[in-house]
């Protein structure tokens, strides 16, 4: 065969342009497959949120109305901002598995015997479904026979109920999300203490760091890769946070337990009624909240990517 | 190494620390171990209010019994499997490719399109749910597996392909280089060049992947409805219903639901966390 001979004048236009056809062809099915399912639908609800949609009938334009309505409450009395009131407080206490998660991985970091066991098992709870998360926590709660309430019993205090209690829910099914965030935060900080430089220690130990200047003027520079992930993700699943709040209270009691998430799914898709357009004004409020993170995240990367 | 390795220190502190591991570990899990001590205990303890004493006799055959022969448990844990399985296989096929693009060839718009991808990944998933679940039933596969699957790949190749494509950046550039100045076809530097060093990066995104899925609650309720379609996670709440008040069949239930990933993370811990934790450390 003579054909590897005069391959360079035989070459068909696609073997020629091979390298600018390549990539596009390589990404044509992932990128049809989220501009489907991912890109077109977030325009969709925007477009969809200014109208009035049961999902079956004919859709009626009303302009802003579903933002005013939002605006002013005029449908659901204090729903919007007691939702929007706990997406504030849910971004703000889901911080917590930062520091947690750190203090943690900081208690774990040493080569005793078993140690790798130990830090498995504290992973566990961010393996879980947060169904079963929740599950587990409303019974932790459970004001009859809950492990909580058996603790505080046995000092003498009365049974509080955490999840029927309108100014104490939300406290509750955070700290049943910090416990599986925790873990996360726990797992990027351990692999991070995993990659501290350890001359960089030994030269702060010689210049008499040690404990908490150590951790903060050596280590935590460090570990700003994990620090920064442990921020998206929180962030991320802060303002995400649903199945907790649909298993243990479906938003209650009195609506006093609900997010923008949860309260858009309620009113879009439950027995409360098809107020698609309604529902999507909310998801756009909620879009608008994450895009602001979203694109300083994107800018972080960005100038990282720079940097290469 | 910090903090200071404990076996620098004196043998009481080496001692107090390895006595406080274990206690510490059983607090933190205190509101699973309490799950798995009510699965095994008989019904009669919940009606005799001997909620936290020792089980007065062991029924844990008896209850994971119940749930696996008498109620739709298997039923919800297969579909699972048919959701999940395909999902994983269906995202990491198309993130393997959009990852070698954009990690491979320079081009005007790639750090564009990264970003998009990124970005999507990000996004709530409310802003989705009308128009995906609108599509779903404009397709006829509303309360199938199949819409589910669909939608899964979608969204999830977003994060996969974040993933894919940090890690061929990290690969040697230079290997490609050599393949091109051999005539390799991209298609085929792709294949036989770029594709087995991408393993551990396809065992690391499966078994993610597996648990992200199969710990999904939203889209199973926004689009599924009934035992034949329903995963797990959708599938206990009915269970659930079914057992109202029945803690100890609640509580293996949901042990029952939530022991795949469990096991597929004890099984893959090292690919695992090498997932997770991609990024954490540069």
């Amino acid at each position: 065969m003579t054909v590897s001979a005069d391959i360079s004048e035989n070459e068909s236009w696609f073997h020629r342009n091979q390298q600018s056809l390549a990539p596009w062809l390589f990404l044509a099915p992932g990128i049809l497959f989220f501009a489907v399912y991912v890109i077109a639908p977030v325009f969709q609800s925007f477009n969809l949120s200014l109208y009035e949609w049961d999902g079956l009938g004919q859709a009626e334009y009303v302009g802003l109305r579903n933002y005013e309505d939002l605006y002013y409450e005029f449908v659901d009395r204090d729903a919007f901002y007691t939702a929007l009131k706990n997406n504030v407080i849910w971004l703000a206490l889901y911080l917590l598995a930062i520091p947690a998660g750190l203090f943690i991985a900081l208690f774990l970091n040493q080569t005793v015997a078993g140690i790798r066991i130990y830090k498995s098992l504290f992973f566990f709870p961010f393996v879980i479904s947060q169904v079963v998360v929740g599950l587990v926590f409303s019974w932790f709660y459970d004001p009859n026979f809950g492990l909580l309430n058996t603790i505080i019993g046995f000092v003498g205090l009365g049974p509080i109920n955490v999840l029927g209690n309108e100014d104490l829910v939300t406290y509750g099914i955070i700290a049943a999300g910090l416990w599986p965030q925790t873990a996360y935060c726990m797992i990027l900080y351990l692999t991070g203490l995993n990659a501290v430089d350890p001359e960089q220690i030994e030269a702060g130990r010689l210049d008499g760091a040690k404990g908490w200047s150590m951790l903060r003027n050596i280590i935590l520079p460090q570990l700003r890769p994990a620090t920064f992930i442990a921020f998206v993700v929180t962030i991320i699943g802060a303002l995400r946070s649903f199945d907790l709040i649909s298993i243990m209270t479906e938003g209650g009691p009195f609506g006093s337990s609900r997010v923008l998430a949860y309260y858009m799914f309620e009113v879009a898709l439950s027995e409360y009624g098809f107020r698609m357009g309604y529902g999507a004004a909310i998801a756009v409020v909620l879009f608008l909240i994450m895009m602001c993170f979203i694109t300083y995240f994107l800018w972080s990367m960005y100038r990282e990517e720079r940097g290469y | 190494m910090f903090p200071k390795p404990i076996e620098t220190r004196s043998a009481s502190a080496q001692f107090a620390y390895k006595a406080m591991l274990p206690i510490a570990l059983l607090f933190w899990l205190a509101p699973l171990l309490a799950v798995a001590l009510f699965s095994i205990k008989p019904e009669a303890d919940f009606t005799n209010a001997n909620y936290w004493g020792l089980p007065s006799r062991f029924e844990g055959a008896v209850n994971y019994g119940q749930v696996f022969f008498n109620s739709d448990m298997p039923r919800y844990l297969l579909n699972s499997v048919f959701i999940t399985v395909p999902t994983v296989i269906g995202a990491v096929a198309l993130s393997c490719m959009t990852g070698f693009a954009l990690g491979i060839y320079k081009f005007k718009s790639n750090l564009w399109i990264f970003f998009m991808f990124v970005a999507g990944n990000f996004v709530p998933f409310q802003i989705l749910m009308v128009p995906v679940r609108d599509l779903t039933l404009q397709l006829g596969l509303y309360n199938t597996k199949t819409g589910l699957v669909l939608f899964h790949i979608a969204f999830q190749t977003g994060f996969c392909t974040l993933f894919m494509r940090n890690f061929i950046r990290a690969l040697p550039f230079e290997l490609i280089e050599a393949a091109r100045v051999e005539g390799i076809s991209e298609i085929r530097i792709f294949w036989y060049v770029v594709l087995p060093l991408m393993k551990p990066a396809l065992a690391a995104l499966s078994v993610l992947i597996f648990t992200f899925i199969w710990n999904d609650y939203f889209w199973a309720v926004v689009l599924t409805q009934g035992a034949e379609s329903q995963p797990v996670t959708a599938g206990i709440t009915s269970f659930n219903a079914q057992y109202r008040a029945a803690y100890h069949l609640m509580s293996a239930g949901s042990i029952v639901a939530a022991l795949p990933p469990v096991a597929m993370f004890f099984l893959m811990q090292k690919h695992f966390i090498a997932g997770l934790t991609l990024g954490a450390v540069k």
